[in-house]
């Protein structure tokens, strides 16, 4: 449709691309939060750094609400049918961050009852260092996120292009 | 109180073995046979009157003639007079005799020494893992248990409380149901389960599941230096991080029979008033959430940030802060620290007074607390409840002024208290104590004097780096402590600061090794939440929230 100064206001694109701007910057999380990482995540969201600024602030405790499960503290071996629970009940396109030591990797409880990072039995596609980390490198990771969602690179995508998800 | 005196207050004391411990205790061995009946005596006496029990634990001395030895820690709230009891187990008969008719505290401790040292306790009404889970094996804090040694817990394994299945007792009542809360639900802050039976909306019955963030950090710490245990103390009640590293260090520099510099004790005050108050700010706060007043919750966040920034300049670390050092701290505060502290009195004051404005008088938060989750003074005790949580009963205990470490004797504050023992009065409590924290750190700033921050004693600190490159002792003190680590003499000791919770003990074992040989921390959380299932019947479950969120359970602290 022309506009009033004369120029079109058409703009093509692909689908996929498009669908990827939009999943990108309406993120919706779901705090997964356990431990100290949860008070660091509470911090993220605040007034102070506000991540809505990157639309990810409409926190959401229920997984049929939310694309992206942000995994903040240690997950036990009590914990872990929850955390797969969980994940399971999300709709599809669905991410997963991991954020701190703990949730990556098991931190610095090589211990009988901590699981050694979540991605033992979920898929993973941004892993934050920290112990916990600042909100800054939490921000980071959505920003990394993004980027993947955008080049279509998330564990869901790649699943999804080899021909079906799981 | 002496071992003589105590001999002659207990019938057949003569018998016992009596002693009086370096940290403060009189310390009682004890056979089994005669457990209950000389527990019975220092709670009933009326010299004794132990009314509160701290903490039960067990150790595993494998090399020793008896295996296990059951170790009680008992105070009067009178008095103030500490008793600790030890009670030898042979490896092959590993039970005693419950103390739950005795404290009704007793029941999760013993739960607990079941479930990590396998040592029962004959009478406990419900003697089952507590911090592992179903499909655990074996007891993880004995010598012999494998660190690292997991069992895989699968969905189907996971914790259905007997009685869901029980008829309720008055058959009309059709509307009975059963509701599953937690482990992950917005309202338990972490990693709580609740399960209870309604009539209606009205909770019948109730019980609680813990042990979602079991961490290990008792093994941790066996397996770990020293000073190497201080940052697994910081996640341990994780909002207010400083104080679970400066009461660790307190204990091994009690054994040590040191202190640490008068500057590092003063800079560690400030902090963990800091530290206290910011517990407080998230509890009220995530409460006053749960009830509906976000805004609140907003408002206590920015001096929070204020505050995690200036201990970003002190530590590095914002939340888990590991700045504390056996002996003093890990390095020197900013040039501008008293200038920062004392813009920080003067900025936080406002954000307190605001919610008090907004919430004290608020008649819908009024109705929603006063008069819900109330708990009587003497139910408190024996729940062994300490801290805000305690006094908001009634209590005014502190162990800042009964026991006072860091120099609060020289501090001038009050202890608030309530009496009504509800939510409200809690809230009361918190909101007074902030006040009370900011007293104490106006006065210690104009206190802080210049000098160290850390002790001289080479066996505990390592040299300042200059020394160690330019004189020969100092390089073998470094060399000594860096691969030897701190030698603790071998011995028992027991220390509690008035953590945001209430008491915070750790009781410590140490062999005369390069770390630890067991770590007991006595958690606040811990013998409050027990009583969580037991406050919750014949109310509502909006009310189950509102009690929760009052009781300020860390899931780090409870959970290890």
């Amino acid at each position: 449709m022309p506009q009033k100064d004369g120029s079109s206001a058409l703009l093509t694109t692909r689908l996929e691309t498009m669908l990827a701007w939009t999943r990108k910057n309406s993120l919706w999380p779901l705090p997964f939060g356990t431990a100290c990482c949860a008070i660091e995540f509470m911090s993220t969201v605040s007034s102070h750094y506000d991540l809505a600024r990157f639309g990810a602030e409409v926190v959401r405790f229920s997984p049929r609400q939310s694309d992206v499960m942000i995994v903040a503290g240690t997950i036990t071996d009590k914990m872990a049918p929850v955390v797969k629970r969980i994940y399971d009940q999300m709709m599809e396109p669905k991410y997963v961050i991991s954020m701190g030591a703990c949730a990556c990797t098991g931190g610095f409880y090589r211990a009988y009852h901590v699981v050694q990072g979540v991605d033992e039995f979920i898929p993973v596609d941004v892993y934050v260092p920290g112990c916990p980390p600042t909100p800054e490198a939490l921000i980071e990771g959505v920003l990394k996120l993004q980027t993947l969602i955008q080049t279509r690179q998330t564990q869901y995508d790649l699943q999804a292009a080899k021909g079906g998800w799981r | 109180m002496t071992p003589e005196t105590l001999a002659e207050l207990i019938p057949g004391g003569a018998d016992l073995e009596i002693a009086a411990a370096a940290d403060g205790f009189t310390e009682i061995r004890v056979d089994r046979s005669r457990l209950i009946e000389v527990l019975r005596t220092l709670r009933d006496h009326p010299q004794l009157d132990c009314n509160l029990l701290l903490d039960i634990c067990g150790v595993d001395y494998p090399d020793r003639e008896h295996r296990f030895e059951a170790v009680y820690h008992l105070t009067s709230l009178a008095t103030a007079n500490r008793f600790r009891v030890t009670v030898p187990l042979a490896e092959d008969e590993p039970h005693l005799p419950s103390a739950y008719g005795l404290w009704k505290a007793s029941d999760w401790f013993e739960r607990e020494a079941w479930d990590l040292m396998g040592i029962s306790f004959d009478g406990h009404p419900n003697l089952k893992r507590i911090l592992t889970h179903e499909a655990f094996q074996g007891h993880a804090l004995r010598k012999d248990y494998d660190p690292e040694k997991r069992w895989i817990l699968t969905e189907a394994e996971t914790m259905v409380p007997d009685w869901v299945d029980e008829e309720s007792e008055d058959g009309d009542h059709f509307e009975t149901q059963i509701l599953n809360l937690g482990p992950s639900h917005p309202a338990t802050h972490g990693t709580l389960r609740i399960v209870v039976r309604l009539d209606g909306e009205v909770i019948t019955r109730a019980e609680t599941e813990i042990g979602y963030l079991h961490r290990c950090f008792e093994k941790m710490s066996e397996t770990h230096g020293w000073n190497e245990v201080i940052p697994y103390t910081d996640r341990l009640n994780y909002c207010s991080a400083m104080n679970n590293g400066v009461g660790y260090a307190l204990t091994v520099e009690r054994m040590l029979g040191i202190e640490a510099p008068p500057r590092a004790q003063v800079v560690r005050l400030i902090l963990s008033e800091f530290s206290r108050l910011m517990d407080h700010a998230v509890c009220l706060g995530a409460n006053l959430v749960d009830l509906g007043a976000l805004t609140n919750f907003w408002y206590f966040f920015q001096p929070r940030e204020e505050i995690y920034s200036l201990l970003e300049a002190c530590a590095g670390g914002r939340l888990t802060v590991s700045y504390t050092r056996i002996g003093g701290l890990a390095h020197d505060v900013p040039q501008d620290f008293s200038e920062r502290v004392r813009r920080l009195l003067e900025y936080i004051p406002k954000f307190i007074d605001d919610v008090d404005r907004l919430v004290t008088r608020n008649r819908i938060f009024r109705d929603r607390t006063e008069g819900v989750g109330v708990i009587s003074a003497a139910e408190a005790v024996a729940w062994g409840w300490t801290g805000p949580c305690l006094r908001a009963s009634g209590v005014p205990f502190d162990l800042r002024r009964e026991l006072p470490y860091l120099g609060y004797e020289n501090y001038e504050f009050d202890v608030p208290i309530a009496t009504a023992g509800d939510c409200y009065a809690r809230y009361l409590v918190r909101l007074e104590e902030m006040r009370q924290s900011l007293r104490i750190i106006r006065q210690a700033i104009e206190r802080l004097p210049d000098g160290p921050v850390i002790t001289d004693n080479h066996h505990v600190a390592l040299p300042p780096k200059d020394k160690v490159y330019s004189e020969m002792e100092a390089l073998i003190w470094h060399f000594k402590l860096i691969y030897e680590g701190i030698k603790v003499p071998a011995g028992a000791a027991y220390a509690a600061t008035e953590g945001a919770n209430g008491e915070l003990g750790f009781y410590i074992v140490s062999d005369g090794s390069g770390h630890p040989y067991r770590v007991k921390v006595r958690p606040p959380c811990f013998a409050i939440f027990q009583a969580y299932p037991h406050m919750l019947e014949g109310h509502l479950v909006s009310d189950a929230v509102a009690i929760l969120g009052s009781l300020n359970i860390i899931a780090g602290e409870l959970d290890r």
